[in-house]
């Protein structure tokens, strides 16, 4: 083949997304350019979406899993709506994911698994590379399968797993159009299959095939150029949700001098919680794996009265186990964070999906009254701050937090600035050990919070449990005063902690003609829809709660000084709910309960109809 | 030096609520009277109970305890454990608490074996609930809820014990002061999780479950007293023994055609023997084992935990949490 001349282009924003059978690799090529993008110094963020079985049906519609990522030049908050860049390496991924590519946008497809049978399990009646039904995109044909077989010649390996290295050659092609030098996933490659040198070498060459391929091939004429970003100075590395999640509760430990015990059991998508903290033994980080959700919890009450920082982490499923354990947790006043890594319900629902909908199970879900502070994450990284701060509040409180993340957080990723242990506050606790006056349910008079004297300590012997305590001695006690009296305390405890946290204060005017409120992983596409709008001159803000029980003090404030709120949610309106009941606020639920994150697009073409209709 | 603890050391100052003539009294009775014995200073003693009669016990001991939710007090005591193993930790159970709702739970701390005692009471009702039959409850049992007699068939709460995984079982009784004083003294002595199941009269609403295997009249023919490397002789004239014939037993005498010899001598580490003692419970024709089935030495889960942080602090990187987080690919904006 000869030499093809190429032109370059310089762009700001990039979407691409690699979409294949779940064993075709897509994952992991989908962090490899990531990874490269976060090193070049783009801004990114990534949405990798997985199939809910482990192992459907080779080439069905169900067994499609993809990587989304955008990068750019500027900072970005979002995976991106639109495809530039559609990599299919099945039919089924085509049929799954075409509808996001963008018109004239480019179609990489393996044609080798274009087969009957796999056009017939993805329910195409015919051949789309064949019938014109592509005409509108780029489309490249590559049989990537022929191709590195032949690379692969003189490598001992069946061709079985040769065919496994084309997700190298998508990827080279990729690196190509976009500029890149492959030398980290040539690095990747080397420690991952260290003791597979044919592996290394077969994966090495389909991905420089893959580079070869792009400069010779006549369709490319363009290659494109995104430059760095110009991120925040500092050191970055690229984080996941649940994996910063992880590191808050550590900072957490070593910021309130206790050690962590965490009880669980596991469920997707909250098991890389597990799996992170029991990789940090060196730091003394207890792991239980339990049997079941209840005595996750209910181990986590026992480390906690016995004096550690006590977190048990789980999806929707898992929290409704645990409920009866977590009015226990309320009502011995025992600090503990529950992180509920939310997927979409009820019951089973879609496990491998995003959703918002366990927002009321979190405010509501016990016998009793029995309210709990709730904090929610709005990035990957942010993850990492919401865990410290669930944690400084059960600490300071002595009481159950719920930390609610959710799939997109836990999975996404995005450049991190690296934060420094010493930039985050202290957090003292409450335990005691000097017995003179010792009462277990004496509560201070700020926080509302009882003392913590954990077993060991000499002299301060008291029992605790779930029968109503008698406020100050903590001895079981019926009398209706005292219930009401406590009921009110347990409510209060959460009401005070609005003191201790920031004021709402919404992005862009403090006053206008509408607010979009959110919480949780929404936070990218409203804040993207929400500079573009602005940019665009129409009279919108954001403001995005991390604190959802209490809410800030001054929220109501903030929310009378726009004629219409929308809260957009991945629910059928659960904070509309607490809102409307609280601010007596008309404010407009806008929901989308399709297991998928919104798109920048779906906020802004709402905007704009609530401000110009 | 300081001054040894006593009995009323151990006694809280709240009224105990239970029943008068409910068997649970000289339970706690006994247990306050044998914590002192240990030489264990009292904070470091924590009792944890799910909900029933018996579950109120953590609040009648002047020790940290934890009167936790109905049948999950065995994965609370496993988390107190991991925090603190320096804790004597004792959970309160009744049949209901820990074969119904918390069945789960018992048997994984069983399997686990965490150095903490469960305490059984096994008074075969749900007394708390005012009289439902419990898994332990014989079939056909009328009770409120089972007005023309139970269906179930019962769990057998030393087989079940064995299966699970448990490295002590043994049986007492509220009544019998000084076997239930050895065998709690044995359990605690035991270094693993120890299951006492301690068969509990409840006056109120199964009153003289137990009846046989107490009263004076018929006791010495119903109690079989399992001691290690003693011959299984019961009856009053200390006449009777258990032998072997294929895997059943069967009873002889001692007398012209047997002697002594003849009688199987108890072996609490031979798990087979201890199964087929604890099929027993349900055999009227056969007298019921008390005291140690079973009792075999393995590590505990704590000091495997300890070990794996122990190495782990020694084979990992220093534990620096900011070189932690910068362990992966890092890149620098200037
Ligand atoms: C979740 C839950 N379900 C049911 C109950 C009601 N309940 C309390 S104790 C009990 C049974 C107790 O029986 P057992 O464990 O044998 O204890 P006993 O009262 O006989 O000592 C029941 C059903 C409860 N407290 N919590
Ligand atoms: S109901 Fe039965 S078990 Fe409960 S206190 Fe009364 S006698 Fe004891
Ligand atoms: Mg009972």
């Amino acid at each position: 083949m000869t030499q093809v001349k190429k032109q370059s282009e310089e762009l700001d924003l990039v979407t691409i997304r690699f979409a294949g059978d779940s064993g075709d690799g897509m994952q992991l090529t989908g962090n490899q350019f990531t990874e490269n993008s976060a090193i070049f110094g783009n801004d990114i963020s990534t949405f990798p979406d997985f199939p809910a079985e482990i192992r459907a049906p080779a080439g069905s519609l169900a067994g499609v899993s993809s990587f989304q990522l955008q990068f750019s030049s500027k900072d970005i908050h979002t995976p991106g709506d639109i495809l530039d860049v559609l990599v299919a390496m099945n039919p089924a991924a085509l049929k799954v994911h075409l509808q996001d590519l963008k018109e004239n946008g480019m179609l990489l497809v393996n044609t080798a698994n274009y087969t009957p049978k796999n056009l017939k399990l993805a329910g195409y009646e015919q051949n789309p590379l064949e019938d014109g039904s592509l005409k509108a995109y780029r489309l490249i044909q590559v049989d990537m399968n022929k191709l590195v077989i032949t690379i692969a010649k003189g490598i001992d390996l069946k061709p079985k797993i040769v065919t496994r290295s084309t997700n190298m050659f998508a990827l080279g092609i990729l690196f190509w159009l976009y500029e890149r030098e492959p030398d980290s996933t040539i690095k990747f490659l080397n420690e991952k299959f260290a003791k597979k040198p044919e592996i290394v070498e077969v994966n090495t060459r389909a991905l420089k095939a893959g580079i070869n391929y792009g400069e010779t091939v006549e369709i490319i004429r363009t290659t494109f150029r995104v430059p760095k970003a110009t991120l925040k100075k500092g050191l970055y590395r690229n984080i996941m949700g649940n994996q910063a999640t992880a590191y808050g509760v550590l900072a957490a430990a070593q910021k309130s001098g206790l050690e962590v015990f965490y009880g669980g059991y596991p469920i997707t998508p909250a098991s890389d919680v597990l799996h992170y903290l029991s990789a940090y033994k060196h730091f003394g980080v207890k792991t239980f794996q339990a049997e079941d959700e209840i005595a996750g919890i209910m181990s986590t009450i026992g480390a906690s009265f016995a004096g550690d920082l006590a977190i048990t982490a789980t999806s929707g499923p898992g929290v409704a186990l645990k409920t009866e354990a977590i009015g226990l947790a309320t009502i011995t006043e025992l600090p503990l964070v529950i992180i509920n890594v939310q997927r979409g319900g009820p019951s089973t629902g879609l496990p491998t999906k995003t959703e918002q909908s366990d927002l009321l199970q979190a405010m509501f879900s016990r016998n009793g009254d029995a309210p709990n502070p709730i904090i929610a994450p709005y990035s990957p990284g942010d993850c990492y701050y919401a865990a410290f701060e669930a944690c400084r509040i059960a600490l300071k409180y002595m009481m159950p937090v719920f930390l609610l993340t959710d799939g997109y957080l836990a999975n996404g990723s995005e450049p991190w600035l690296i934060p420094s242990l010493s930039d985050m506050p202290e957090i003292p606790t409450r335990k005691v050990t000097n017995p003179n006056g010792f009462q277990p349910y004496t509560h201070d008079k700020d926080t509302l919070a009882r003392d913590w004297a954990v077993p060991g300590t000499e002299g301060m012997e008291h029992r605790v449990g779930g029968l109503e305590k008698s406020d100050g001695d903590g001895n079981v006690c019926y009398d209706p005063m005292n219930h009401d009296q406590m009921t009110r305390l347990r409510h209060d405890k959460v009401e005070v902690i609005a003191n201790d946290i920031e004021s709402a204060v919404p992005f862009g005017e403090e006053s206008g003609q509408l607010l979009i409120l959110g919480w949780g992983s929404t936070y990218g596409a409203i804040r993207s829809a929400v500079e573009l709008a602005i940019e665009e001159g129409l009279s919108v803000s954001h403001l995005h709660l991390r604190h959802i029980n209490p809410f800030p003090a001054n929220l109501g404030d903030v929310l009378l000084k726009f004629q219409k709120v929308i809260i957009p949610e991945l629910n059928m309106g659960q904070l509309s709910m607490l809102i409307r009941s609280k601010y007596l606020v008309d404010a407009i639920a806008f929901n989308k309960i399709q297991g998928k994150p919104f798109t920048l697009h779906e906020i802004y073409n709402k905007i704009k109809e609530l401000v110009e209709g | 030096m300081s001054i040894p603890l006593t009995k009323k050391d151990f006694v809280s100052d709240q009224e105990v609520r239970w029943c008068p003539g409910c068997g649970d009294y000289a339970i706690l009775s006994q247990v306050q009277k044998l914590f002192p014995e240990f030489g264990i200073k009292k904070e470091n003693f924590l009792v944890v109970s799910g909900i029933g009669c018996s579950s109120r016990f953590p609040y009648y001991m002047n020790t940290y305890g934890f009167h936790s939710i109905h049948g999950r007090a065995p994965a609370l005591a496993a988390g107190a454990k991991i925090t603190n193993p320096n804790l004597s930790v004792w959970v309160i159970t009744g049949d209901g608490d820990a074969m119904a709702i918390g069945g789960n739970h018992f048997i994984h701390l069983l399997r686990r074996n965490f150095d903490i005692n469960i305490l059984m009471f096994n008074n075969r009702i749900y007394g708390l609930t005012k009289g439902q039959y419990s898994p332990t409850s014989e079939p056909g049992k009328k009770t409120k809820s089972s007005p023309m007699g139970s269906l179930d068939y019962p769990f057998n709460p030393p087989s079940l014990a064995l299966g699970a995984g448990a490295t002590f079982v043994a049986r007492s009784l509220d009544r019998e002061q000084k076997h239930l004083h050895g065998v709690l003294q044995k359990a605690y002595e035991h270094k693993g999780t120890s299951y006492v199941e301690i068969y509990q009269n409840c006056n109120i609403f199964n009153n003289g479950a137990f009846s046989d295997l107490t009263e004076r009249e018929t006791k010495m023919e119903t109690q079989l007293q399992l001691d290690h490397g003693q011959p299984m002789i019961f009856g009053k004239d200390k006449n009777k023994g258990l032998r072997l014939n294929g895997s059943q037993f069967e009873i002889i005498d001692i007398g012209s055609q047997f002697s002594k010899d003849d009688i199987l001598v108890h072996n609490k580490k031979d798990k087979n023997l201890a199964l087929l003692l604890s099929d027993l419970t349900y055999q009227p024709e056969f007298p019921k084992p008390l005291g140690v089935f079973y009792e075999e030495l393995k590590p505990t889960y704590e000091e495997l935990l300890i070990n794996q942080i122990d190495n782990a602090k020694v084979n990992m990187p220093t534990a620096n949490f900011d070189e932690l987080i910068r362990s992966s690919h890092t890149w620098e904006i200037k």
